[in-house]
């Protein structure tokens, strides 16, 4: 057995329950300590469903998946997440004691203090009492990553952490995404952005079924991202092709 | 003016109205900011009006209303869920049908001239007429459901700010939602002996939905929510002590005066806060 491996799938498909087509299927790949991997797929491709399956979920319909390490940490998109909410950033981030307490356990003293050092390491010290929704898109993300550091899993599950964010948080969470990794944890980032995806160790791309998994360079063809995208990219030459802009609709997938 | 303040305390059944609202400002004020977040307003009040069958049926029979209510409220969540399940009709739907078919059941029942209690009463509540042995059982469902809220309090939290995403937490919704309605189908029952099968909704929602427009935390939400019911409930028993009015009813009066209140302090208080930032 590999002891560095974190996640797995083997020819994993599933279907969500109703639907005779499964959502996704065909997954094969590994993630390691250690390592970060991109997840690229258009919208509605299977990248949240893999999440969903990876968190427990949603169980597979067949092939196989593990998870080594307990319930990895989520960071949600923060578009979909409630502004009219009456939590602080520190509410936000304690909840990622949860994992680790039964359900009539309530977080204690020390679990606060973990909170409010995850917020330090994403540079929110001081605005861990404002209000949640009083944050800017890149601040909330920021608070759902704290949220995951406190959770303190060693596979870690990013759902476009970049969508809607300004420079100045992107580059923070761009290094902070760095450290976790040299800390040997593993990360799985769903995204859009193919070029940020180069710069990762590993790509898995999907459209429904796995396209392809392996190292940028090998993975990132015209070919496979033609495959991975259909018609809706436009390639610029020499190997390159960027997604038309705006191509998010958040609406549209899977609840 | 003393004596305007005083005279109404001198009557015991005054001292119980009170006391029985007390105790469900306090469940209200808790629960109802739990109600207002999980976004189950419309739920609260179709739940307490399917009780009406049930009531009128212990009115009948001579039973406890607490127990006629209770069958009532499982009888309309029965329906409520089976009614979900018909394909292409909306949950909203299946829950109108259901609730003004029962509501109109009760009604139809309730005008039969062997109900004692009359329909007023099953509609209204009879604030004034509240005995020491339902304040017992009022008080005994508001330790239930403060226990309750206390140890749920960080599931809630994390489960309706991201019902989509709490089970990656390890806090499925499902449960947590069940929970929650089976709280505020206890907390109606016991309020429906005061406030009647009509009011009881304004007394669960109105101070949360007060509280909301006042502050932005959760904790402070339901201070705020439980002093807006006590105030509420005091306004409308010297009201209804002094001006002669049903008490239920002013009761209710004073709790939508508040959130009118509310509504309009609303933008001085954000402008003071900005001020002060």
């Amino acid at each position: 057995m590999n002891d560095r491996l974190l996640a797995g799938a083997d020819r994993l498909a599933a279907t969500y329950p109703g639907e005779s087509v499964p959502a996704i299927s065909g997954f094969t790949f590994e993630v390691e300590a250690g390592q970060r991997v991109a997840l690229l797929g258009p919208n509605g491709g299977g990248k949240s469903t893999l999440f969903r399956v990876l968190t427990g979920e949603l169980a597979p319909s067949s092939g196989e998946v593990s998870v080594s390490g307990g319930l990895p940490a989520l960071v949600p998109q923060t578009e979909r997440s409630r502004l009219d909410y009456p939590v602080s950033a520190l509410d936000v981030a304690m909840m990622g004691v949860l994992p680790r307490l039964p359900w009539w356990r309530r977080p204690g003293r020390e679990d606060r203090a973990r909170a409010r050092e995850a917020l330090a390491r994403v540079g929110l010290a001081g605005l861990a009492d404002r209000t949640f929704g009083e944050l800017s898109g890149g601040q909330r993300q920021r608070v759902l990553v704290a949220r995951a550091l406190v959770q303190d899993s060693p596979l870690v599950l990013l759902d476009e952490p970049f969508a809607g964010t300004d420079v100045p948080s992107a580059e923070l969470l761009t290094s902070l995404f760095d450290e976790l990794a040299a800390e040997g944890r593993g990360l799985l980032m769903a995204t859009h952005d193919i070029e940020q995806a180069r710069g990762w160790d590993l790509v898995l791309c999907c459209n429904r079924v796995q396209i392809a998994f392996g190292e940028p360079g090998d993975v990132l063809t015209p070919e496979v991202i033609e495959r991975t995208y259909g018609g809706a990219i436009v390639t610029l030459g020499a190997g390159k092709a960027i997604l038309p802009p705006h191509h998010h609709d958040h609406g549209g997938e899977h609840p | 003016m003393i004596d305007w303040v005083v005279e109404p305390l001198r009557e015991p059944f005054v001292v119980r109205a009170f006391v029985e609202l007390a105790l469900l400002g306090l469940v209200s004020g808790t629960l109802g900011c739990w109600i207002v977040f999980a976004g189950i307003s419309y739920g609260a009040e179709s739940l307490a009006h399917s009780m009406l069958p049930g009531l009128v049926a212990a009115a009948l029979l001579g039973l406890p209303l607490v127990a006629g209510g209770a069958v009532g409220l499982l009888a309309g969540a029965t329906l409520i869920a089976l009614v979900g399940r018909v394909p292409r009709l909306d949950s909203d739907v299946g829950v109108a049908v259901v609730i003004t078919g029962l509501f109109g059941l009760g009604v139809l029942l309730g005008l039969a001239p062997e109900v004692p209690a009359g329909l007023n009463e099953l509609l209204f509540g009879d604030l004034l007429a509240v005995g020491w042995g339902e304040i017992a059982i009022t008080a005994g469902a508001a330790l239930v459901i403060g226990v309750a809220l206390w140890v749920l309090h960080p599931s809630f939290l994390a489960v309706f700010f991201d019902r989509a995403g709490s089970g990656a937490l390890g806090r499925r919704p499902g449960g947590f939602e069940v929970a929650l309605a089976v709280l505020l189908a206890l907390a109606t029952l016991v309020a429906v002996q005061a406030l009647g099968n009509l009011l009881v909704v304004a007394m669960l929602v109105g101070p949360a939905a007060t509280a909301r427009l006042l502050t932005p935390r959760i904790v402070p939400m339901m201070a705020t929510a439980v002093a807006v019911a006590l105030a509420a409930s005091a306004c409308g028993l010297y009201l209804s002590f002094h001006a002669d009015v049903a008490g239920g009813a002013a009761v209710t009066a004073a709790l939508c005066a508040a959130f009118l209140v509310a509504l309009a302090a609303r933008p001085p208080l954000a402008r003071l806060r900005a001020a002060q930032a």
